[in-house]
């Protein structure tokens, strides 16, 4: 059955920490949302409860680095990275400290709760920051896989988290790795570019294309810092158009991060799909993917008028 | 058993005049730093790094050494200071403070220089990364101390309260922070830019233990922060009284030398205030 991102994370974090004494979790009064509550039942005195404080709770882990620690600190997307920006730039990212930021209900898809709780910028501040690694998985698949090399790699990361459940993009026994894209469909014509849960409604638009005689290609890109720049110029070269496709404003993220690697290693047109900077508020996920013209629909128009510029 | 000899505590003033003498060539030489909040820390410095602390400069990273967190970083011209008298590197090194391609950053950078735990200066958050290795080195079951100096503009920021009620929930007691309270910031004295007073009450109603001394005062430093060290089961804080730019008769309590290094003739005269030796070397 295929489980939500942060289910995944719940559960393998916990697998981790059985095999890992080093890894502590901080929370700021969100384990339930963030599913952090299984480590926190399995290892209370690894498990620290830090309030509505984030400021302090990034500090502390920086802290508990500086002593050996792997701490996992765990909040919504938008405290992780709007609410304490100075001090994972200072305390964390400055200093290249071994803390995981965990940003929960990222995107405009973060449960119905409007737009103080959609990160539409956390990935663009979290990019911008020297030295942090940036992480947004598809599914449970590579949300399991990925926790096992963040955990693996020694410095900041900021791991991007959904809440529900998408379809599954990757394939059964997929071996993630860090600033590695997987090509989730084979195609010429065109390449849709997604991360995160954004990648499930680039396979449903591809769907789409087909239908009209345009095969896409489907790259996840669930490392959006490094981004896979060989990946990007390889479809750019032998697809000769691309479409970014995010769950995040479109200035700062995946498509400005792809728009870098092809204008300065392949350029070739390309369309942004994703919220059009602006300000989301409540609805269902569907509903909000429609008006925010980020559906499957969406994309695929993206990708035929993305076509017609073609050289 | 907390307490100093009056022998001991020359030396511990003699130490602190040198650490002083630094702080005024440093930043007079770079046209960098910040000698206000320096001048203040001195003596507490003296008192951490010659007599209270557990440390061993030729091993800087030794697992079970006292850590030092200088939360309010604009005052790395004294914590320098300190750590050349105390033998982690050369007092020649303090003559690049502030020059490209120097390890003496105008704030202290972990990276660049031993005995930096934490790079720090932007205010409000050492506090929380010293509570972190406190926390930690309890979960470990590791026995040393964590030292915390925070200022008292530092204090505006609400990290530093929200690290104040963390410290307390979790009786953390293997950290003591000290306040350098001199009641001057860079726009001038606290109770104009932003009042926060009462002061010892705000860490009272925390639930910290809090302790009132002379900031200038070595027996009085030495016997709160061993106090204070050996005291169990909730966290402390050492609020000192202290004057800005102490020493230097023209800088005493004035906000204008908060950030302004002294020129050449500021300093001869900085220097005569503080009977330092007028060519490098030893300092009486």
């Amino acid at each position: 059955m295929v489980e939500a991102v942060r289910d995944a994370f719940g559960h393998t974090l916990v697998q981790i920490a059985h095999t890992n004494p080093n890894v502590v979790v901080l929370d700021a009064d969100l384990a339930s949302s963030t599913r952090v509550t299984h480590f926190a039942s399995e290892f209370p005195e690894r498990f620290f409860q830090m309030g509505v404080a984030e400021q302090n709770m990034v500090g502390v882990a920086a802290g508990m680095a500086l002593m050996g620690k792997i701490p996992f600190v765990s909040t919504f997307a938008v405290f992780a990275s709007r609410r304490v920006c100075d001090q994972v730039a200072i305390s964390v990212a400055h200093c290249h400290l071994n803390v995981k930021l965990v940003g929960a209900y990222s995107g405009i898809v973060s449960g119905n709760n409007g737009a103080t709780h959609q990160a539409v910028e956390d990935v663009g501040i979290m990019r911008s920051i020297p030295g942090i690694v940036v992480v947004d998985p598809a599914d449970d698949i590579e949300m399991e896989q990925a926790l096992h090399a963040i955990v693996a790699y020694h410095g900041p990361v900021y791991l991007r988290l959904t809440r529900d459940v998408w379809p599954r993009v990757s394939p059964q026994g997929y071996q993630f790795a860090l600033g590695k894209a997987l090509l989730v469909r084979q195609g010429n014509d065109v390449t849709l570019i997604g991360s995160g849960m954004m990648t499930s409604q680039c396979v449903e638009a591809a769907d789409l294309l087909a239908e009209s005689g345009i095969e896409a290609r489907v790259l996840n890109m669930a490392t959006l810092k490094p981004i896979d720049i060989d990946a990007v110029v390889e479809a750019a070269e032998e697809t000769g158009a691309i479409v970014t496709v995010e769950n995040h404003n479109i200035y700062g993220g995946l498509g400005s991060a792809v728009a870098e690697a092809l204008g300065e290693h392949a350029p070739a047109p390309m369309m942004r799909v994703g919220i059009r900077d602006c300000y989301g508020e409540c609805g269902a996920n569907a509903a909000l993917l429609r008006k925010y013209r980020m559906s499957p629909r969406h994309i695929a128009e993206a990708a035929r008028s993305v076509v017609q510029r073609k050289r | 058993m907390p307490g100093l000899s009056e022998r001991e505590a020359r030396r511990l003033r003699s130490i602190a005049r040198r650490i002083r003498c630094h702080v005024v060539r440093t930043i007079s030489e770079a046209g960098a730093g910040h000698p206000g909040g320096s001048l203040s820390e001195a003596d507490i410095l003296a008192a951490l790094y010659f007599h209270v602390m557990k440390l061993d400069p030729l091993r800087p990273d030794w697992e079970d050494r006292d850590r030092f967190i200088l939360s309010k970083g604009h005052g790395a011209a004294g914590l320098y200071g300190a750590l050349s008298e105390r033998g982690f590197f050369s007092s020649e090194l303090l003559k690049t403070f502030g020059r490209i391609d120097s390890s003496l950053q105008v704030h202290p950078d972990m990276h660049l220089v031993p005995g930096i735990e934490i790079s720090t200066g932007a205010l409000g958050q050492g506090i929380s990364v010293a509570l972190g290795i406190a926390l930690a080195a309890r979960l470990d079951g590791r026995l040393f101390h964590v030292f915390c100096l925070i200022g008292d503009g530092e204090s505006q920021e609400g990290q530093v309260w929200e690290a104040a009620a963390a410290a307390a929930h979790y009786r953390v007691d293997n950290l003591t922070v000290i306040l350098d309270h001199n009641g001057v910031q860079l726009m001038g004295p606290l109770r104009e830019t932003m009042s926060m007073r009462p002061m010892a009450d705000k860490w009272r109603s925390f639930n910290w233990e809090v302790t009132e001394i002379d900031g200038h005062d070595m027996c009085e430093i030495v016997t709160a922060l061993e106090t204070a060290r050996d005291r169990q089961g909730r966290p402390s804080i050492v609020i000192a009284h202290t004057v800005k730019g102490k020493g230097v008769s023209y800088m005493e309590g004035q906000s204008a030398w908060h950030g302004k290094p002294p020129n050449a003739e500021e300093l001869t005269r900085a220097l005569a205030d503080l009977q330092c030796a007028t060519v490098g070397g030893t300092d009486g």
